[in-house]
This record gives C-alpha cells, sequence and structure tokens, in this order.
C-alpha cells in the first residue's frame, strides 16, 4: 500500500531530472527495486498511470529491474540468495551471515523526447 | 529518438531529506527521539504506557501517534503522562512531512524524548525515514519466530529490537534460536530487549536504555 507516496516521489524525481535536462517529454522510466524494498510492480504501475495524467511523464513505460537478496556466509565466504525462510548458508550451513544485496531501490534512468514547439519561445 | 538521462537517486529522496531537517531541529532542542514500529497488536502502545511512568520523574516526554483512524493511542499516551499529538495518516504509514507536522505541535524546547508511535505495519515504515535518532521494532512473541524471514526489510533497517510477550513463551510455539538467526543475519549485533509489559519483566533494561540515550542528547 506505500506504492502511491513511492510513486508520487518517483514522478516529482522523472521531472526534477527532466527539467535538469532540458525538458521534454519523459517516455521511460527505469527502475532498480531490490528484493527488500517490499516493492509490488503493478501497484506502482497502477497509479503511475493516474498520477502522471497531465505530466510531461504521462503515458511513459516503468521498466523495473528486479535485485535478489543476496547473502554472504561470514564463515565460507560464499554469497547465495536464500531459500525462503532460512539464511542459513546452503554452502557450509554456516549460521554467521550478512545481507549483501537486495536494498537497491532507485531510478537508474529516464528517456527523455524532445518536444517538437512550432513557433513557441523557448526560453528556460 | 529519445535520449537516455542517467539518474541513479534514491526514490525516497525527497523524503529522506526532509527526514534530515527534522533530525536537525531535534539535536537543536537536545530533544531524543525514536520511531517505534511493530504489527498491530504487537504492544507499541502497551510499551509506551509502561515505560512513560519510568521516564517521567527525569525527562519531559512527547509521544507523535500515528494511526489511521481515531485518538486512541494518544489518549492513552496522555493518560500516562506525556504530551501527545495525534496523526490520523489515512495511509499505511508515517513519513517524515507528518512527523514534521506532529514537531510542530509539540514545543520542542520543552520536551527531552519524543516517541513517535508508528502505524502498525510491517511492511511500509521500514522505507520511510521519519528524523528520529533510533528506529525501534517490537516483535512479539505469538507473533512466531518466522517474522524475520518474512519480513526482512524490517528486521533490517533498526536500530534496537524489544521482543514483547514473553511471559508467553510457555504457551506459544516460538523458537528464540531461530528468530535470532534470522534477526542476526539482517541486523548483525543490534541489541534486543526481551521484555514482557504483562509482567514487567525486562522493562527496566529497556528503560535504561532509553534514559542513557535521551541524556547522551540532552547533555
Amino acid at each position: 500500500m506505500h506504492e502511491l507516496p513511492i510513486t508520487q516521489s518517483l514522478l516529482d524525481l522523472a521531472i526534477k531530472h527532466a527539467e535538469e535536462a532540458g525538458g521534454g517529454k519523459i517516455t521511460d522510466l527505469y527502475l532498480v527495486v531490490g528484493k527488500l524494498a517490499s516493492v509490488v510492480d503493478e501497484s506502482v504501475q497502477f497509479y503511475w498511470d493516474i498520477i502522471s495524467e497531465d505530466t510531461t511523464a504521462e503515458g511513459a513505460k516503468l521498466h523495473f529491474r528486479h535485485t535478489p537478496l543476496k547473502i554472504e556466509c561470514l564463515d565460507c565466504g560464499a554469497v547465495f540468495e536464500p531459500e525462503e525462510f532460512s539464511y542459513t548458508c546452503n554452502t557450509c550451513s554456516g549460521f554467521r551471515v550478512r545481507v549483501v544485496g537486495g536494498d537497491e531501490f532507485h531510478l537508474e534512468a529516464i528517456d527523455l523526447e524532445q518536444v517538437e514547439v512550432s513557433g513557441a519561445e523557448s526560453g528556460s | 529518438m529519445p535520449e537516455r538521462i542517467s539518474v541513479v537517486e534514491k526514490i525516497t529522496k525527497a523524503n529522506d531529506q526532509l527526514a534530515e531537517l527534522n533530525r536537525i531541529r531535534l539535536d537543536e532542542n537536545k530533544v531524543f527521539a525514536m520511531n517505534l514500529m511493530a504489527s498491530p497488536g504487537a504492544g507499541k502502545t502497551s510499551l509506551i504506557e509502561r515505560s512513560l511512568p519510568l521516564l517521567a520523574d527525569r525527562f519531559r516526554l512527547g509521544v507523535i501517534e500515528g494511526d489511521l483512524a481515531t485518538n486512541l493511542d494518544a489518549d492513552r499516551a496522555a493518560a500516562a503522562g506525556a504530551t501527545s499529538v495525534q496523526i490520523n495518516t489515512g495511509s499505511c504509514h508515517l513519513d517524515a512531512p507528518m512527523v514534521k507536522q506532529g514537531l510542530n505541535e509539540l514545543e520542542l524546547s520543552e520536551l527531552d524524548i519524543v516517541i513517535v508511535e508508528n502505524v502498525g505495519n510491517l511492511i511500509c515504515p521500514a522505507s520511510w525515514d521519519l528524523g528520529t535518532h533510533k528506529s525501534v521494532l517490537i516483535a512479539s512473541v505469538p507473533e512466531g519466530d518466522d517474522k524475520p524471514f518474512k519480513y526482512p526489510s524490517m528486521y533490517r533497517g533498526v536500530d534496537m529490537l524489544v521482543i514483547n510477550k514473553i511471559d508467553l513463551l510457555p504457551y506459544v510455539s516460538f523458537d528464540m534460536e531461530r528468530f535470532k538467526q534470522g534477526v542476526e543475519a539482517l541486523n548483525e549485533g543490534v541489541v534486543t530487549f526481551p521484555l514482557s509489559c504483562v509482567t514487567g519483566e525486562g522493562i527496566d533494561a529497556w528503560v535504561g536504555w532509553v534514559a542513557e540515550l535521551a541524556l547522551e542528547q540532552n547533555s
């Protein structure tokens, strides 16, 4: 359910970067979402379609790149993707482990299309 | 042909920036603040009720209550001796702008500790920095020992873990070792306070920790 404020932040961030790059229409957004971010793509997309309306990002396509939860064993050094409900090392069965991946939650890039403005001023 | 613009920014950046301003404001007023998070029914308000009387002789206390609806929790906090503010979020978690609003309603120069009680939820609050100094998760025994595996982001992001309702350990199947192994994997070295808000067992250690941090911040 936190996808609504997340989507709003995403929109604000994308528009800010588009303006900094000289404006234009945002056609695509590239997101990196780690397993630990607990974000549901469909839900973000649902809100996106509503709140991006009448903005320069209206109709833009969201691309989600998912990164898995990755755990490193402090005993044997193995890095693995844990099975559900267990963080035990699947190489040496060690318990001493730490998370090394899956926290990511970034907007990586946006695609901008310059809008053809006929006879309009080009102020900034 | 569209042009690719590299961004690489945290999506919650705007919230995080405002959270930092909240933290600066708290620091300027020498107020220690913590964010209490838990699932509904884990004992957030009970822990506040238990803790406030033990802190009230040394510290001036404020509570910001986040709830979907009602003033019930704010009333309980006020009855336990704190200045309390209720924020009805209408959504699943508190964020930095809401806490800013709560701080506006409290006279910070007249407080030493602010406890923020987040909305009962084990997913959403983890992503939102409020500007408090410490994040505390209250787990409770009846929830089960699998929660660190099912809600890893919540267990990962906190500074302190309270395990409430330990008086129920003889009655429910809760493998403390398994639970702690999950916690340790996600959040190495996190300090844990097993306690019971009903019997009072373990409360002193918890309150001692809060007092120590508040004194540090007040000095």
